[in-house]
């Protein structure tokens, strides 16, 4: 630490903490859209509150004290109402699968390319990751490029339908992911996939 | 001028994007801006985001962005949100996200970091600090009321 820092800090603490100012903020938890309610920790000056409730909430009041609070779902649009219009929309998963030992899709995963094609579409500058898994039929090391492969494969799919490649990365997990634990030699048709991540 | 800022800032936003840029604005409306070190840069919709940057809106502004942990964060009007820390690994998902909101008002939903590490992500504000466990939740700072001696 600096010595005008040093000079600063123990000036402050000279001062005594009561006569810090105390900002005082909101801080609120919010229902997902599933449902799921989730929880955050608040702490001012050693003082820790958890918040676990639909719209519960705690004020840091001028004071410096923590005041638990139920908020309502229209004290949250008043206040909040322009700030969560501006959160971009959540990120949106697929899973396709292929024919075994190969990087063609299954027809069945060929007609959901176009819920993919459309996601993406709906999106401004989307990102797209795109992630490739085999079944444990195979040796690791071939599995780690038929991944590859599969993911790259579907990359290409997407930039003949028009999305820039350099929104696309594409990366390969091998048989190291299973979507269902198999023994090693096991064909499975549902771990034979590529989870495409459009954000 | 003006014109030729805006064909630089278009011409950034197409090239792929540095390994140091872990968001992009998906989000833009009225007055934002990031100020990266001595530069303002007018934060547009595809603007890259990196660690240290301090995105600041207007009166009229809001801005959305997303991360590579999948956490989405929304600034609303008359804010100051700085991106102090930044860290995800694509691999374990293992991460930090610290923020600070000086002024305003933010909304937020945590991502994959948080669901590896509770916690992991921490946003400040002038006189408290709240940890993440997950996962849809907003933050409003208030003026500051005047010191008394």
């Amino acid at each position: 630490m600096g010595r005008l820092a040093a000079a600063l800090v123990a000036a402050a603490l000279a001062a005594g903490c009561a006569s810090q100012p105390v900002t005082p903020a909101l801080f609120a938890v919010l229902p997902a859209p599933d449902g799921h309610i989730g929880t955050i920790a608040v702490e001012h000056d050693g003082d820790r509150h958890v918040i676990h409730a639909k719209y519960g909430a705690e004020q840091l009041q001028a004071d410096g004290t923590l005041h638990a609070e139920t908020l309502t779902e229209a004290d949250v649009q008043a206040r909040f109402g322009a700030t969560l219009a501006a959160l971009p929309a959540a990120p949106a998963s697929f899973l396709l699968y292929f024919l075994p030992d190969s990087d063609e899709l299954t027809s069945a995963s060929k007609g959901e390319l176009e819920h993919v094609f459309a996601e993406i579409q709906r999106r401004p500058l989307p990102d797209i990751v795109v992630i490739g898994h085999t079944d444990t039929v195979g040796a690791r090391r071939y599995n780690d490029r038929l991944s590859l492969a599969r993911a790259e494969r579907m990359r290409e799919m997407l930039v003949e339908r028009g999305i820039p490649a350099e929104r696309i990365q594409a990366r390969g997990r091998g048989e190291r992911e299973l979507l269902v634990p198999t023994a090693d030699e096991v064909h499975e048709p549902r771990n034979r996939r590529v989870e495409i991540n459009v954000r | 001028m003006r014109n030729c800022w805006m064909l630089a800032l278009m011409v950034a936003a197409s090239l792929p994007a540095y390994s140091a840029d872990v968001g992009l604005v998906k989000v833009s409306h009225g007055s934002v801006a990031i100020e990266r070190g001595s530069e303002r840069i007018a934060a547009r919709v595809g603007t890259p985001v990196r660690p240290s940057d301090v995105i600041v809106t207007g009166a009229d502004g809001a801005a959305g962005i997303t991360f590579s942990d999948n956490s989405l964060v929304s600034v609303g009007p008359s804010s100051v949100f700085a991106i102090d820390k930044y860290t995800f690994d694509t691999t374990t998902y293992a991460g930090e996200f610290q923020g600070t909101l000086s002024r305003g008002r933010l909304a937020a939903v945590s991502g994959k970091m948080v669901q590896q590490a509770p916690e992991s992500m921490k946003i400040r504000t002038p006189s408290a600090i709240m940890g993440v466990r997950g996962t849809e939740f907003v933050v409003q700072v208030d003026e500051p009321v005047a010191q008394r001696p």
